[in-house]
Parts: C-alpha cells; structure tokens; sequence
C-alpha cells in the first residue's frame, strides 16, 4: 500500500516535470506536442476508488495548468479521461482475482490490452482538450491535424515509458 | 428516496464526472475571459519560482545569441552618442542645446516564461507594477516589437505576445508610410504576420521594411518586420501582405517595456474629445 503511494507520486512529479521542461518545449512540424502526463492517471492502480481517481485526475490537470497558463483547459480533459478510464476498465477487465494490487501497466496486462487502452484514452483527451482550445471551427482542419498528429506522439511515447520500465513476469 | 440514493451509488463514475468536469470548465471559461488574472498562472510564487530557476540554467544554452545581440545593440547606440556625429553648424548646435522632454522610458525585463506553440500566446516577464510597469504598456525586444503587457502583479508581469489572435497594432510601410495594421497568420506560424487594411494606393516592394507608425504603444520606427508575400490572400477591399517578423520569439530573452510618458494625457484629451461629440449628437 505505502509502496504504491510512493511510486505513484514519485512518478507524478517527475511525469509533470518533464511535461513541464521537456515537452512543452517540443512542437514537431508546428503540429504534435505531446502530452506525456496522462500517463500518471493512465496508471493508477485498479482498485482506486472512483472518488480518488477523479480529485487525482482533477488536481493534475490544474498542476498543469499552473505551467500552462490555461486554468481548467487541463483539467477538465483529465476529468474526461478519468471517466473513460473508469468505462474503460469496467468493460475490459474483471475486477476479481488480483493478488497483489496490480496497475494497469505494460508488463502486466500485456502487449495488446495496453496499447488499446492508451490508443482509446489518449483519443478522448487529447481530442477534447484541442478543441476545447481551438473552440471554433474555423479551423477544424488544422486542430484535426494538430489533435491527430499529437495523439499519435503521446502513445508512442507511453509504449515507450512502459518498455523502458519492463518487468518480466508479474503476472504468472 | 432510498431508491435514488442506490441509484447514485451505482452510477458514481458519471456524477463524479459531471461534477468536476462542470467545475473545470467554470474555472476555464471564468479565468481566460479575463486574460488569465489568477493565480492559477505563471506568475505566481511557486511555478513563477520554478520557471526562474530553469530559466537560470536555460540562459546558459543561449549565451552565445544573448551576447550576440547585445554587442550588436552596444554598437546601435554608439552610433546614436552625440560623440559620433560630427557637428557642422551651429544651427545644429542649437538643437543639441535644446532640453528635451523626455516622453519615452524603457524598462529593461528578462523574459522567465515563453510561449509560441498556441493559439493564444502570452510571456511572463520579471518585472511588475513595483518596478513601474502599468497595464497596457508595448513591450520590445533588441530586434523588435513583442506585445503589450496585461496583467501586472507586484513583481512579475504578463504579456500577450504579438503570436496571439487578440493583438493587433498599427504600422507603416517604410517607404511611403502607408498605415496598416499587422496581426498574427491564422495558420499559427511564429514566424509569419498579416499586414492588412493598406490603402491600395501603397505600393509595396518585397523585402521592403515595416515599422510601427507611432498611433499604437510604440515610438514610431520600430522594426516590426519584413513583407515576404505580396498577394497571400486575393479578392479584399484592400491591400494585405504576408509579413516575417524581425523577432525570433522561440529565443526571446530580453525584452524592454515602453513607457510612454504623455499616454495618460493623451488618452485624457481624446476622452474629452468623445465626450463632445456625444454633447453635440444630442
């Protein structure tokens, strides 16, 4: 229990200092920046109460936001997300027969599951949080792109995350 | 009673959901009308602390540029010292010996926070209202015009960088001082601006320099950029032309805020001036 609360925030600050110094500095083509930080509402572990996961999802976004100059923009995408998570998760995965509090990490849940469900909850964000930026269509073309290309640069850098943090065999 | 409140229990998720998805965007649609005056921004102590701190080891990488710019900017004042003209007259002399007024003040800022990426671009800068800096005042940097400020906190202010849809000032053409005004592309490059709403008697040249017109914050004359397509777009009433701007603002690291020293003045008489003609309409 202390050991999942401990990793979860060391892995909270250093996700959002990254997003913070690393990634917002990056903006390939003037299209895709990615969004990294999701992934620490991607990976809280199952068994969290629904409550938890929202005040989490929530609070998140607004650290974000405190960086990006952009109150509630942040925010409000994670609260969607945490939703989607929570959908998500009830449709996929049975919720009895864990051993020992797992997380819905790559080296868990497996190749396919993972990227499936970071595919699915990277779309939901990063959609509503472009064009909830953009909020006209003037220039839906451009946000399309812009929302197409970035989701594309988040996933592949998750995948990324979770090879680099692979454990062998967590799950018999 | 009892019924509702299983139903509620079941179905958490979705009310958690809308209760802090409601909240979220109340906080957004509340806090960015306002031209983020909050303290969920930049500015404020802990994430205004941080940034100075990164900022710190970023000026490092840049050094080169910033050392660039500055030996460039010495050698533009002293051609400016009264010792590099030579004086021959004494008419001349005359006006050296006139006591000027000074109307503009610049106040020198670094930049702590920077953005180019987004619709809507704004810079933090070091400076706030203890250090003279007032809501509305232009911002330039060594190459060129910036933004204006506006939002000021005691230490620290926001800018809203000219890569942003709200700015708009006006400039003139070099050559025939033909008036317009210039605004970002919509295409969100930070290198490219629109110059719009030139009478079609202008006739510019490519390359040809455009600078402010001294109507808008800015003393008259500073660079703003070059015009680098002459028919971007066809069919307006008037001229536009597409323009580069002078200043990288992906390395902006100096910046200087103007003070016009007779804006309240000014705006005080154009005041009375509105006033009396709503006296006469009546």
């Amino acid at each position: 229990m202390i050991r999942t609360v401990t990793i979860n925030i060391i892995r909270f600050v250093v996700l959002v200092f990254i997003q913070v110094f690393l990634l917002k500095n990056i903006n390939l083509y003037n299209l895709a920046t990615p969004y990294l930080y999701i992934l620490f509402i991607l990976l809280l572990p199952f068994e969290i109460p629904n409550l938890l996961l929202f005040v989490l999802a929530f609070l998140t976004g607004l650290t974000i936001d405190a960086f990006y100059d952009t109150p509630g923009l942040h925010a409000s995408a994670c609260v969607l997300l945490a939703f989607v998570r929570v959908l998500f998760i009830s449709i996929t995965v049975q919720k009895e027969g864990f051993d020992n509090e797992p997380e819905p990490t790559l080296s868990i849940m497996g190749f396919r599951w993972f990227l499936t469900y970071a595919v699915v909850l990277t779309l939901f964000h990063h959609f509503f949080l472009f064009s909830l930026e953009a909020f006209h269509l003037s220039e839906i073309q451009y946000t399309l792109s812009r929302f197409v290309s970035s989701s594309i640069f988040t996933v592949f850098l998750m995948l990324v995350t979770g090879l680099l943090f692979f454990r062998k065999k967590e799950r018999k | 009673m009892r019924n509702l409140l299983i139903f509620i229990t079941k179905y958490n998720a979705f009310f958690l959901f809308v209760i802090f998805e409601i909240s979220s965007l109340i906080i957004y649609v509340k806090y960015n009308a306002f031209q983020k005056a909050t303290f969920i921004s930049s500015a404020n102590d802990v994430t205004g602390n941080l940034y100075s701190r990164i900022n710190g080891f970023y000026d490092y990488l840049s050094l080169k540029d910033v050392n660039d710019s500055l030996a460039r900017e010495n050698a533009n004042l002293r051609n400016q010292l009264k010792s590099s003209f030579y004086i021959d007259t004494l008419a001349k002399r005359k006006v050296t010996d006139t006591i000027y007024k000074q109307q503009y003040e610049y106040i020198t800022a670094k930049v702590i926070n920077n953005s180019f990426n987004r619709s809507y671009n704004y810079i933090t800068i070091n400076r706030g209202s203890k250090d003279g800096i007032a809501v509305g005042m232009g911002v330039i940097s060594s190459a060129g015009i910036v933004g204006k400020v506006v939002n000021v906190t005691p230490h620290m202010a926001n800018v809203q960088s000219m890569l942003n849809k709200y700015s708009r000032f006006s400039v003139m053409l070099a050559k025939n001082k033909e008036i317009g005004s210039i605004q970002w592309t919509d295409e969100l490059d930070q290198h490219k601006g629109m110059l719009v709403d030139v009478s079609t008697n202008a006739q510019p040249t490519l390359g040809e320099a455009v600078l402010t017109s001294g109507y808008s914050l800015f003393p008259e004359g500073i660079m703003v950029g070059k015009v680098s397509n002459l028919h971007p777009k066809d069919g307006a009433v008037s001229l536009n032309m597409e323009v580069t701007f002078a200043v990288d603002f992906s390395k902006l690291q100096y910046v200087n805020v103007v003070d016009n020293k007779f804006q309240n003045e000014q705006d005080a008489l154009e005041a009375l001036q509105k006033k009396d003609d709503q006296n006469s309409n009546h």
